[in-house]
């Protein structure tokens, strides 16, 4: 799994964070996504997939395989 | 794809007319029988309700519907929303990009690591909020002795604003958002609170702090009236819903003394069971209005550019198609998908606060007081029919 954020589209929820912590932050300054791994264990592709579904901005881009 | 049949157009908005947690059947047939429907509005206006999950998310994502409310077409439940379009937009009824500008300026301040951190303080006035209550003696009205002042006391350390005037803006407030309210009430409550802040923001500049209010003045990009009109955003927003949805979920698992059972013998469920509580309640009950700015075909119907949208955060909470058994209340439950906090990037700011505010409300009060319970019969609660924000006016508790 390939995960890719658009800091643009995003709009700081912080939905992504609460999904799943190991994998998105949010910069300090502004609140908005900061991708912390591109490509995320297994354990986690449930929660990123989440994370993706829930983003209110459409930010979020689950690339599988 | 079929056109679906015209039936005569409901008047929006419906009384709730069965379970006072559950929104007007109207709204509910609506999403089984013609999910994107003709409503009549207060003045004679059609306007489309949207009703399911899916395509409530659908339509607060689609950037071919804008929630400037200057704009043509735009839909107003009654007279005096109508009557706020003259006056200081602030960026909740705007686009991007002039919405995505002033949100960005305040997204820092309501991220996760930001209301995480903000635990021990809220630990600290529910507390205290509760002491109150308790050595007041029981019975007790909750909302006043303890939703509405938590997250009103909240608000105002975030924001910068003196807790000493709380009757000042929580009366003010309740105006605003009043659907019953005179037009001239309604304006005059919302020139006061703006002037309250515009105030406000004057004394931070001469005396600067760490508040919001006086870092956004401290930017010196927004003239003094943006920075008012955000602020009475922000204060309004910050202490009306949360304080609701304390109240009303503390009701509704009174009410459900088998979920409390479970939810006080398995801490671990307390996150959930607030998403599950919101996602039930879903306390904004006039839905989200949006304006289409191209024709748009959705459910079978075609929304043309300028018509009206009233997104039912309600009804696609309660939607069979993206939660099994919608209408009961389980604390157990995967709910995070619920849309009570909206959709697209006008979801609700203050979401993480909110969250955190509730679990450590509602945790506190059930753990301190294991014999809570109403005061009155269920049947003489008085609901909030009548404002934008759902709720209950009382809440007499003994415990």
């Amino acid at each position: 799994m390939r995960v890719s954020v658009d800091t643009e589209m995003c709009c700081g929820s912080g939905q992504c964070v609460l999904a799943v912590p190991e994998v998105f932050d949010q910069c300090e300054e502004d609140g908005i996504v900061r991708l912390l791994d591109e490509h995320p264990d297994g354990e986690h592709h449930e929660d990123v997939r989440a994370a993706a579904a829930v983003c209110p901005a459409g930010a979020i881009t689950v690339h599988e395989g | 794809m079929t056109t679906a049949q015209p039936v005569t157009p409901l008047n929006f908005p419906s009384e709730r007319d069965g379970c006072p947690f559950a929104p007007p059947s109207a709204y509910e047939r609506a999403r089984e029988e013609e999910p994107v429907s003709q409503v009549t509005l207060f003045d004679g206006t059609p306007c489309w309700m949207i009703t399911r999950h899916a395509d409530v998310k659908a339509v607060l994502r689609d950037q071919r519907f804008s929630a400037d409310i200057r704009h043509p077409g735009f839909p107003f439940i009654n007279a005096s929303r109508r009557a706020l379009v003259a006056g200081q937009q602030t960026f909740i009824r705007l686009d991007d990009p002039e919405h995505a500008r002033l949100r960005r300026m305040l997204t820092a301040d309501f991220m996760i690591k930001k209301t995480e951190a903000l635990r021990p303080r809220i630990q600290g006035i529910v507390d205290e909020f509760l002491d109150r209550m308790i050595e007041n003696g029981s019975p007790a009205d909750l909302v006043t002795a303890f939703a509405l002042p938590i997250p009103s006391l909240v608000i105002c350390l975030l924001l910068g604003v003196d807790y000493a005037d709380h009757t000042f803006f929580q009366e003010r407030s309740r105006i605003l958002l009043n659907n019953e309210a005179a037009v001239e009430d309604v304006g005059r409550a919302r020139d006061e609170l703006v002037d309250y802040l515009a105030e406000l923001a004057d004394r931070k500049r001469r005396d600067p702090d760490d508040s919001i209010i006086s870092r956004l003045v401290a930017r010196g990009e927004l003239t003094e009236r943006e920075v008012a009109s955000t602020g009475m955003l922000l204060l309004v927003a910050g202490h009306e819903t949360t304080a609701n949805m304390t109240a009303l979920s503390t009701l509704a698992l009174l009410r459900e003394p088998e979920q409390l059972t479970k939810l006080r013998a398995q801490p671990a469920l307390l996150k959930g069971a607030v998403e599950e509580l919101l996602r039930f309640l879903s306390i904004i009950q006039t839905g989200l209005p949006r304006v289409a700015t191209e024709d748009v075909t959705l459910g079978g119907q075609t929304i043309k550019a300028g018509d009206g949208v009233l997104c039912m955060l309600a009804t696609a909470n309660r939607d069979e198609d993206a939660f099994a058994d919608a209408d009961r209340l389980d604390v157990a439950r995967e709910s995070r998908r619920h849309v009570a906090f909206g959709f697209g990037v006008h979801q609700c700011l203050g979401q993480p606060l909110a969250r955190v505010e509730l679990q450590i409300a509602l945790e506190t009060l059930f753990r301190r007081l294991p014999t809570l319970r109403l005061a009155v019969p269920f049947e003489e609660i008085r609901y909030r029919d009548d404002m934008v924000v759902y709720g209950v006016h009382e809440l007499p508790v003994a415990w």
